[in-house]
């Protein structure tokens, strides 16, 4: 795991299997039940799905979601989580892209947060958080010293 | 996920705010006044902005005679290292599960 951008996660792994047979366990609704959680995804932009997982306090156990962009075998990307999910709930999107390699695919996946009511506000976002990180690392540090 | 995360994340979605939030961090402490004076928007807005910052734990408030002074709360910003940990995590352990899928699934 490595952060690219302090606003967002990012995961990348080389897996040795063609972009085509991943493709179908990031698509098939019952492979992602396999691996994921169980769900009613379907590979159709603007499909409006949900991740069902165990309920924790506090939490329903449920992802409200919409499927954004399907380019197979290479682009997936969807929401996750509309904000009704809690309180003041967190929208996130999260975005899956393979890349063919001699030694197979390589996996990457985003999760990037903030996304703010509009997208003047999430690209605000994105530029500012990283700086706005720094400084508070910057004061924390002087704080400790 | 982490409840205290969503506080934070809906006090920084507003791009006022965030704003606000941004001129403390860098400028250390500041008077609701000086925040006004490049807010672009009125004392009493800014003091109800200032307002969620502070429930959301991201900012400090000090009283010095009339006036309030604002800071940033450094460790307000750990429920979002905390949501970033957590899905980091779930995401590792998750790949784990595909791969195993993978194995198991026919070319």
């Amino acid at each position: 795991m490595r952060d690219t951008a302090v606003h967002s996660i990012v995961v990348e792994r080389l897996m040795p299997h063609t972009p085509e047979k991943i493709w179908r366990a990031l698509t098939t609704s019952q492979l992602i039940a396999e691996w994921l959680m169980e769900n009613d995804f379907e590979a159709v932009e603007g499909h409006r799905f949900t991740f069902r997982a165990k309920p924790v306090p506090g939490w329903s156990g449920v992802t409200n979601c919409v499927v954004l962009k399907v380019e197979p075998p290479h682009l997936l990307s969807y929401s996750w989580g509309d904000g009704s999910e809690s309180d003041s709930g967190l929208k996130t999107v999260v975005t899956w892209t393979l890349t063919a390699t001699d030694a197979g695919t390589l996996v990457r996946m985003e999760q990037s947060g903030f996304r703010a009511e509009d997208d003047a506000g999430y690209r605000g976002m994105g530029a500012g958080w990283p700086r706005i990180l720094e400084r508070l690392e910057s004061i924390a540090a002087r704080q400790h010293s | 996920m982490p409840a205290a995360a969503n506080k934070v994340f809906a006090a920084l979605a507003d791009p006022t705010r965030r704003a606000i939030f941004e001129r403390l961090a860098r400028n250390g402490e500041l008077t609701v006044r000086a925040l006004t004076d490049k807010a672009g928007v009125s004392q009493p807005a800014v003091s109800k902005h200032l307002g969620v910052l502070k429930l959301a734990g991201l900012v400090h408030d000090r009283h010095q005679g009339r006036q309030t002074h604002y800071s940033v709360r450094p460790k307000g910003l750990a429920p979002l290292a905390d949501w970033l940990h957590f899905y980091a995590a779930f995401w590792e352990d998750r790949l784990d599960h595909l791969e195993d899928l993978l194995k198991r699934m026919d070319q």
